[in-house]
């Protein structure tokens, strides 16, 4: 008897949706066996994770933060899935982020102390051109020369790093501040500040510009050519040069967009959740991205609900360091888990498993 | 501004150290893209390797038992990926990521403890002799162990790909796996082997910024040489001497970089700090007009039903 995949001849329509929930209970159960070795209780670990920030004492503050947390992911996430698809492999989205929140908060911060309503939709438009800016060198020097956007993206997320150092540290650095490294608080200046629209929910204009990517995103995909190509290229690329698809222009379009939501969604954290422009700013939103965009299938919806939980690993994991002593560490390779165990049980889609009493073929 | 406060025999003798871990990192990179597997964790397990051998070298009192502590925990994350990628058929690329962030986790999360811990020191070997040349001994010939293994790897590889039956066969699955797959060869097997040899590659060349080159522990210490190493086989086009080559270039630009942070320059710090990253775009920018070197089974998956 040995056991073999068999290839499918059509992705099973039940396992596309079945492997992320599986993925989540196979994580949770090596996840709460990691809790243990570090002498935990696994099952109060996994409980204060998932159900405390929910349901739990605190959940009025803690349901809040699930929308200020998930909303940057979600909107990273659902540029890097259109990527994703066509086989654009944009993986520097935190670079991306950082810039996009430089370019937001220098709008704001050559304003100050000027109050109009104008400023903040400067800075968004500001906030989505940086991140595209960032995003298009990758795009341009794939087009030109032909280099690898993984490895470029990258790259420029370290030089991403070290230009918010040099910003939280020199031309940014509050006036105001007795010498201290990092920039106004953009909390404390009405015009930018990017408050709750319903105070106390969470509710910022990052949240909304995630609800409306994901909408853009859902129609894109279904219903606009642009997306039908997106999603031939990806499948089958020979195909789609065939049909007329340009690949230089999905290059362009997918990392220029993945780019400017990125830069959306640090312009939104920087001017509300975070409030000023720091060193230790950008807080791994742009990584973690891509595994919300796997977990949720590279669909829209998927997406949301994907987000939605990854956030709720960050605030649970906070309170699991609070309550149990729990290490941050864990809750990172718990994140990480997550998509390893995805992968592997997306074999399982495209192929079958077979138990067989002939020897295997050589 | 002082300049010349830049010793140039100081500055190539650290090139050599420099150039180290990027080099093990790549070389065994180069070995698992030969076989047609594109493996993007390599700082992950780098990291991890940082980790492992630094935990190992300050308990046992040890840096040579470290060190293979260091390649066995990149070897051991890498065998996640051969799980994934060669069992489950699982898209390379984002194996790869998944490995880099576990990795990341991981390493962070073994590290808890261990911050602020001096390593055994690694002994400088005095070569007798050849050490005591006057321009070439400090630059060739007084290095740790460790440098020399590193070099050695090189050429092993070179020579392994170039003149050994075993060489051959890792081409063959590179090049065409499917052709390979009807001549006999074990391709799943072969590229597992490559794997693990990039893994335990990418986690020496970790222990060895742990324990010699920084030499402390501290969280995402590789700061994105694991991804510089990936660079470097594409400029290398995939071929094991332009390896060194390209890090002596990166080993170059990083160590410039530091001595006129401490000369002084009048360029902030976190400017200079760019320059590799820069480097690498700009060299991958040079680099990529020719793909013909490429496997060209690179990032396939392989399944014998086809």
């Amino acid at each position: 008897m040995k056991l073999h995949l068999e290839k499918r001849p059509q992705p099973s329509r039940r396992w596309v949706y079945l492997s992320p929930l599986l993925a989540v209970v196979i994580t949770m159960l090596v996840g709460g066996a990691l809790f243990a070795a570090l002498g935990k209780n696994p099952v109060e670990a996994i409980a204060t994770i998932f159900w405390e920030p929910l349901f739990g004492e605190f959940a009025f503050y803690y349901r809040p933060q699930l929308l200020v947390k998930g909303a940057p992911l979600i909107l990273i996430a659902i540029g890097l899935s259109l990527g994703f698809r066509a086989g654009v492999w944009n993986i520097g989205a935190e670079g991306q982020y950082i810039i996009g929140a430089l370019s937001g908060a220098a709008v704001a911060l050559a304003f100050y102390p000027l109050d109009t309503w104008v400023v903040f939709p400067l800075m968004v438009l500001a906030g989505a051109l940086g991140g595209w800016a960032w995003g298009m060198i990758p795009a341009l020097l794939k087009l030109r020369f032909g280099t690898n956007e993984i490895l470029v993206s990258l790259m420029l997320v370290y030089v991403a790093e070290q230009l918010l150092a040099a910003m939280a540290l020199g031309p940014m650095k509050n006036p105001d501040g007795m010498g201290f490294p990092g920039s106004r608080n953009l909390q404390e200046y009405p015009a930018a500040h990017n408050a709750d629209l319903i105070t106390g929910s969470g509710l910022h204009w990052g949240v909304v510009a995630a609800l409306i990517a994901v909408i853009a995103a859902y129609i894109l995909l279904g219903r606009h050519v642009l997306g039908y190509q997106i999603r031939l290229s990806g499948e089958a690329p020979r195909a789609a040069r065939f049909a007329g698809v340009r690949p230089g222009l999905l290059t362009v379009f997918c990392l220029g967009t993945s780019g400017a939501l990125a830069g959306l969604a640090g312009m939104f954290e920087v001017s509300g959740p975070a409030g000023q422009v720091s060193i230790d700013f950008n807080v791994g939103y742009g990584f973690t991205a891509i595994i919300v965009a796997f977990l949720g299938r590279l669909h829209p919806v998927g997406i949301a609900l994907a987000g939605l939980l990854m956030a709720l690993t960050y605030i649970g994991g906070e309170i699991a360091q609070g309550n149990l002593g729990l290490p941050a560490a864990a809750i990172q390779m718990f994140q990480g888990m997550l998509l390893f165990f995805l992968l592997a049980v997306d074999v399982l889609t495209n192929y079958r498993l077979r138990l067989s009493r002939r020897p295997e073929a050589v | 501004m002082d300049l010349s406060s830049i010793n140039p025999i100081l500055l190539l003798a650290s090139i050599m150290a420099a150039s180290t871990p990027i080099l093990l990192a790549a070389i065994g990179e180069l070995i698992v893209e030969r076989s047609g597997v594109l493996n993007l964790g390599v700082e992950g397990m780098m990291i991890t390797g940082a980790i492992c051998g630094f935990a190992i070298a300050v308990s046992t009192g040890s840096p040579a038992i470290g060190f293979v502590g260091g390649a066995l925990g990149g070897a051991g994350l890498s065998l996640l990926f051969a799980a994934l990628t060669q069992v489950a058929l699982a898209n390379q690329v984002a194996s790869g990521l998944a490995l880099t962030l576990f990795g990341l986790g991981l390493s962070s999360l073994l590290g808890q403890g261990y911050v602020g811990i001096k390593p055994p020191p690694t002994p400088r070997l005095d070569i007798p002799v050849l050490g005591d040349i006057p321009v070439l001994g400090p630059i060739l010939f007084s290095h740790d162990l460790m440098v020399y293994v590193a070099l050695v790897l090189v050429a092993g590889v070179w020579a392994i790909l170039k003149y050994s039956r075993a060489g051959l066969i890792l081409r063959a699955v590179g090049e065409n796996h499917d052709a390979a797959h009807a001549l006999g060869y074990k391709v799943v097997r072969v590229r597992i082997m490559a794997i693990a040899f990039g893994g335990a590659c990418a986690g020496l060349g970790g222990a060895y910024l742990s324990l010699v080159r920084v030499p402390q522990w501290t969280e995402g210490m590789t700061a994105g040489i694991g991804w510089i190493a990936l660079a470097l086989v594409v400029f290398a086009s995939w071929k094991a001497g332009r390896v060194l080559l390209g890090a002596w270039l990166f080993g170059g630009v990083s160590v410039l970089q530091l001595n006129l942070q401490a000369a002084g320059v009048a360029i902030p710090v976190e400017y200079l700090s760019m320059s590799p990253y820069l480097i690498t775009i700009l060299v991958l920018v040079i680099m990529s007009a020719d793909k013909s070197r490429a496997p060209a089974s690179l990032g396939r998956i392989f399944h014998a039903s086809q």
